[in-house]
């Protein structure tokens, strides 16, 4: 079996965060990879890199993904969110008051991905129970909080949006 | 861990992947999803030269019903068989799996084709499809083939595919008049990998102690090499009235005729319990 000995390159444009950016990455390169160190943007963790911890969960057009199961030339002319997103929605916002509130982190590493999957939660299942939410957030590994905070901050979030907090905010996806 | 180095072509045509396939060989590797390639690339478990990305052809996509026969595309992921309303209508067995693999970020990328085209025994769309009586729809560039479920499966991972041929849709009868369609898995976390799991297809007829199953089609997963009918099980099952007697016949026939080994967790015996187990709920359902 032949293995190119010069990483093979590609020159991509992905739309991150409202910003345009062309960088020349290597096809090899994954989607955290590429925001980490070409974009820097530290908010996306890596965790296992082979899809099972979800601490690399990023939206790619709309879409909750895994972040290390996506190559950076996969993203070529394609949208992409983080946690950073410098025009949050309030749901992401109100969840990220809600983590804080409800000590629904300690360490924060799972946090940028726990935030995405529960605010796909949020929008798509907003009649979800606990036990929706903990299903929802199945993918996504916490080794410091045993879950039960962050699924409270998550429940308490659903409620904020069936009281109609968020009715003037479409959802995204 | 990081995958080794690889060249990447977004495909724009069938045509290119073929050429692509035939000029690079073993050296290739198809891109879909990715969900699994990419994890093993990662894991450096595979060291493919090329990757060529097919996610760019639309022909490959999406889900239709075409008198009597409903076929998935490919590329058609995971997430949109779960919210289709003619899978939920045609072929409820699959709406019924789907939210078994993996988690939503997983099923939002991965696709129907990528999984039965990789045949994981562990997988669920093998032995649904297995179950359904599906048909694969191979492409290459010297035409069109079609294979029977029962013909493709070949074992670990191993497929009447030959490697000039793209996987290109999957075509299932649609639900019969009066059949029921039941999934059922058992894994250690929501989202693994099954230990034991079955996509079982029946007719019911009759009703108090006459109530009896026909048609019976039991295909199990993560209980051998490949996705696995059960027909001596399946042949006992339709000899008769569903009563008692026969449900324990079955059970021990099962168990008789699946040959698992033991994984990390679980012993050959353990899954034959798990097995029969599942079997007994699904009758439980299918002749409800």
């Amino acid at each position: 079996m032949s293995t190119p000995t010069d990483a093979p390159r590609r020159r991509i444009t992905v739309h991150v965060n409202g910003s345009t950016l062309v960088r020349d990455v290597e096809c090899r390169s994954h989607l955290v990879d590429f925001l980490r160190e070409d974009c820097g943007l530290k908010g996306s963790h890596l965790g296992c890199e082979h899809g099972v911890c979800g601490a690399c969960t990023v939206r790619l057009d709309g879409q909750l993904v895994r972040g290390c199961l996506v190559l950076a030339a996969q993203a070529d002319g394609r949208t992409v969110e983080t946690v950073e997103t410098p025009f949050p929605s309030r749901r992401l916002r109100a969840l990220q008051d809600a983590f804080v509130e409800h000590n629904a982190l300690q360490c924060g590493y799972c946090t940028p991905g726990m935030l995405l999957a529960a605010l796909d939660i949020v929008e798509q299942q907003p009649g979800a129970d606990r036990d929706a939410v903990r299903a929802g957030i199945s993918g996504n590994y916490c080794r410091c909080t045993g879950y039960h905070a962050i699924v409270d901050a998550v429940c308490a979030v659903l409620a904020q949006q069936q009281a109609g907090r968020f009715a003037d905010e479409q959802v995204s996806a | 861990m990081k995958a080794p180095a690889f060249d990447y072509v977004r495909a724009e045509s069938a045509q290119q992947v073929y050429a692509l396939l035939a000029q690079h060989g073993d050296d290739a590797r198809v891109l879909a999803g990715g969900q699994t390639l990419l994890a093993t690339l990662n894991m450096r478990l595979s060291q493919p030269a090329l990757l060529v990305d097919i996610g760019g052809l639309d022909a490959l996509r999406g889900i239709q019903v075409q008198e009597g026969t409903l076929r998935i595309g490919a590329l058609t992921t995971h997430s949109e068989i779960e919210a289709s309303a003619l899978v939920a209508r045609h072929a409820p067995l699959l709406a019924q799996a789907a939210p078994h693999i993996a988690h939503r970020a997983i099923r939002n990328r991965g696709t129907f084709g990528g999984a039965l085209a990789y045949a994981d025994p562990a997988a669920e769309w093998p032995a649904c499809v297995l179950a359904l009586g599906g048909t694969l729809v191979l492409d290459s560039a010297a035409g069109t083939r079609r294979v029977a479920a029962a013909d493709y499966f070949l074992g670990l991972f191993a497929t009447a595919r030959r490697d000039d041929e793209l996987l290109v849709a999957c075509e299932l009868p649609c639900l019969p008049a009066g059949e029921r369609q039941v999934f059922a898995e058992l894994a250690r976390r929501h989202g693994d990998y099954a230990v034991a799991g079955l996509a079982a297809c029946a007719r019911p007829v009759g009703s108090g102690a006459q109530r009896a199953l026909h048609a019976v089609r039991l295909a199990f997963l993560s209980l051998g090499d490949r996705p696995l009918r059960a027909p001596r099980t399946e042949a006992l099952l339709q000899a008769g009235p569903l009563d008692a007697a026969r449900i324990d016949a079955a059970d021990a026939a099962l168990r008789a005729e699946l040959e698992p080994f033991a994984d990390l967790t679980h012993s050959a015996a353990a899954k034959r319990q798990l097995a029969a187990t599942l079997l007994r709920r699904a009758l439980h359902t299918l002749a409800a």
